[in-house]
């Protein structure tokens, strides 16, 4: 167990440090944010010394050693536009990410398990056809573009939810986030449930399926034979084991929320880091760039090796054929 | 599949024809593929019928601008759709839209499918090292989310037409990478290719001629998917200010440009070319679904 997380842990510091120096040269290569920073009426010296006070008149592989040096202080580059750590710029964001992200995983798993397990239970249905069709169009529809019709069906037209912006922000646990109020959970509402509908589909689809193929298992006739109730049968029995791959799968998606968040939250005017990154890229801010990546790449990361790590506990196939292989 | 024209004197039904009518036997995918190919006529044909032309500044009035859907235009036609901020009429920009729509999406697409299809022979056939390398690349890039990747792409690269397309290119080679790797891996054990070996072909003849044709059902499946993927991402990126300019409006940048008038209820501007994107989008998702069936070996009969 302990040689299969070491492995695993290994591989992610691998994938960090490639993910590092691709985004850093690829970044670092294009395009000269000096023109973007300076004003029309500097002179060349002028535009020099800008240049020398953020490190861009020295050689590449020079920048990168000193941004090594850099990241093993923790240190990720100050941000040309802000002026501040790029690193601290964006946990400052984060939990705000991180809420909407919750949120949307919530929604996910409360409307897309419950669907699926009807879908799954009667397939031939006129309402479980509908739901399935509903599934393929959350797939095709764009993110963005639902984002504008949630806003105009029930911001601008209904006025029943506020369309852009945080709301109130109160404290729990220490944690800065909107949903102790009941202001603030308006405000969540809309942006979590536009991020949310790719992995409600997601969850539609595998509870579905899922439940299709655990139905038909002797221990759910048995159990049936056995007189239990229908409801205990399918919130016991089955809703168990259809759980294990909706986890997994959900698990791994978090990140995916994370990184669409850059959509939704600009959309919505969310304070969150993904908005960060779209500012960030259009005026060219560099450490900004190089830093969310390096945030986000690490929680994929981690998150990959948390699920697994998880995976191989509850399922001990999983760690036997690594072994053997 | 390779020589239909040879198995039509062996058997009754062409692999071709057995193709078509199992993929008609679904109503809806047929529907899907009507639907798609009467925009891609739509679009092409879009001079001809359009009322305006919203690149020709002299056709497009300032005092158009922002006007309901029914109102009539200073030049004496109709705008059923309504206009936009600028005085372009929203029912003709959609189709000039969809043409830049539809070539980005088709671009990108076959470009990241040779590509793909190439890196992914050669992974499967070269084996050892090569093969290491290149599917440790594809998993590194498919383990992180597309919308993420062509973000950064596109703030390497920059603005423009060609650059999204690269963008989009290097978002998708991995997909077809890894299913050309994954086919190519069975049809390399099998009799026909020992039999080329033996008559000594050269490798790029045996990777092109025979091997890549037996590989090619999975890939068109990959490739209707992608192409409606690789449509919604150019929208995305677009509307996010990132993806097309302004002279280059696709339906991502007019749907952006909409945005602004929306709180004031002008939802117009938005909501048309977003109807047409949707549509576009699931028409070829529609067909992908047939398609992923019909060519599915799993589910022969």
């Amino acid at each position: 167990m302990l040689a299969f997380i070491l492995r695993r842990t290994g591989q992610g510091l691998l994938v960090i440090a490639a993910m590092i120096a691709l985004v850093f040269f690829g970044v670092n290569v294009i395009g000269d944010p000096v023109w973007i920073l300076v004003s029309p009426e500097m002179n060349q010296q002028q535009v020099e010394e800008v240049a020398r006070s953020l490190g861009l008149d020295r050689p590449i592989y020079e920048q990168f050693w000193h941004f090594l040096k850099g990241l093993a202080q923790g240190d990720l580059g100050r941000s040309f536009v802000h002026g501040t750590p790029a690193i601290g710029l964006i946990l400052e964001r984060m939990p705000a990410t991180l809420e909407l992200a919750f949120v949307a995983l919530v929604m996910a798993i409360v409307l897309g398990i419950p669907l699926g397990l009807y879908a799954g239970l009667k397939p031939d249905h006129p309402l479980a056809r509908s739901i399935m069709a509903v599934s393929i169009l959350g797939f095709s529809l764009p993110t963005f573009w639902v984002g504008l019709m949630l806003i105009m069906v029930f911001a601008v037209m209904l006025g029943w939810l506020p369309a852009t912006g945080r709301g109130p922000v109160g404290h729990f646990l220490g944690i800065e986030t909107s949903l102790t109020s009941l202001e603030g959970w308006r405000f969540v509402l809309l942006p979590a449930l536009n991020l949310a509908l790719l992995k409600i589909s997601l969850v539609i689809r595998l509870a579905r399926a899922g439940t299709r193929e655990v139905a038909l298992l002797d221990y759910v006739k048995f159990a049936r034979a056995k007189g239990l109730s229908p409801r205990r049968v399918i919130g016991v029995h089955i809703l168990k084991n259809i759980l294990i791959p909706i986890i997994t799968v959900l698990g791994l998606e978090f990140g995916s929320l994370v990184a669409f968040s850059v959509v939704t939250e600009t959309i919505f005017a969310w304070p969150g880091m993904g908005r960060l990154l779209l500012e960030a890229i259009q005026r060219l801010d560099r450490p900004v760039i190089v830093a969310y990546v390096i945030v986000v790449v690490c929680l994929f990361v981690v998150i990959n090796l948390v699920v697994d790590i998880l995976y191989s506990l509850v399922d001990p196939r999983v760690r036997l054929t690594e072994n053997a292989a | 599949m390779s020589a239909p024209a040879v198995a039509a004197f062996v058997e009754v039904e062409t692999p071709l024809r057995r193709f078509v009518r199992q993929f008609s036997e679904d109503r809806v995918a047929v529907f899907g593929l009507v639907v798609f190919l009467l925009i891609v006529a739509l679009a092409l044909a879009a001079p001809f019928y359009a009322p305006q032309n919203p690149y020709d500044l002299s056709r497009v009035d300032l005092m158009d601008s922002r006007q309901p859907p029914g109102a009539k235009a200073l030049d004496g036609y109709t705008m059923w759709l309504g206009s936009d901020g600028v005085g372009r009429d929203i029912f003709s920009a959609i189709f000039y839209g969809l043409r830049i729509s539809l070539a980005v999406g088709a671009a990108s697409c076959l470009i990241a499918a040779t590509l793909g299809m190439t890196v992914g022979l050669i992974a499967a056939y070269a084996g050892g090292r090569t093969e290491t390398l290149i599917m440790r690349l594809v998993d590194l890039q498919l383990s992180l989310p597309s919308v993420l990747v062509a973000l950064i792409l596109v703030a390497m690269f920059g603005k423009g037409v060609d650059k999204i397309i690269l963008a989009l290119v290097l978002v998708q080679w991995a997909y077809y990478a890894r299913t050309v790797r994954g086919s190519a891996l069975v049809e390399r054990s099998k009799d026909y290719v020992e039999a080329a070996r033996c008559l000594g072909l050269s490798h790029t003849r045996i990777l092109f001629r025979h091997i890549l044709p037996n590989c090619l059902a999975p890939v068109i499946v990959v490739a209707t998917v992608q192409t409606a993927h690789a449509i919604s991402l150019e929208a995305t990126l677009s509307f996010l200010g990132v993806g097309l300019p302004q002279t280059e409006p696709s339906l991502g940048v007019l749907i952006a440009n909409g945005f602004q008038y929306m709180m004031s209820g002008k939802f117009w501007i938005s909501t048309f070319p977003g109807l047409a994107l949707l549509i576009t989008i699931v028409a070829i998702n529609l067909v992908g679904d047939r398609l992923r069936d019909v060519l599915n070996p799993r589910l022969e009969k």
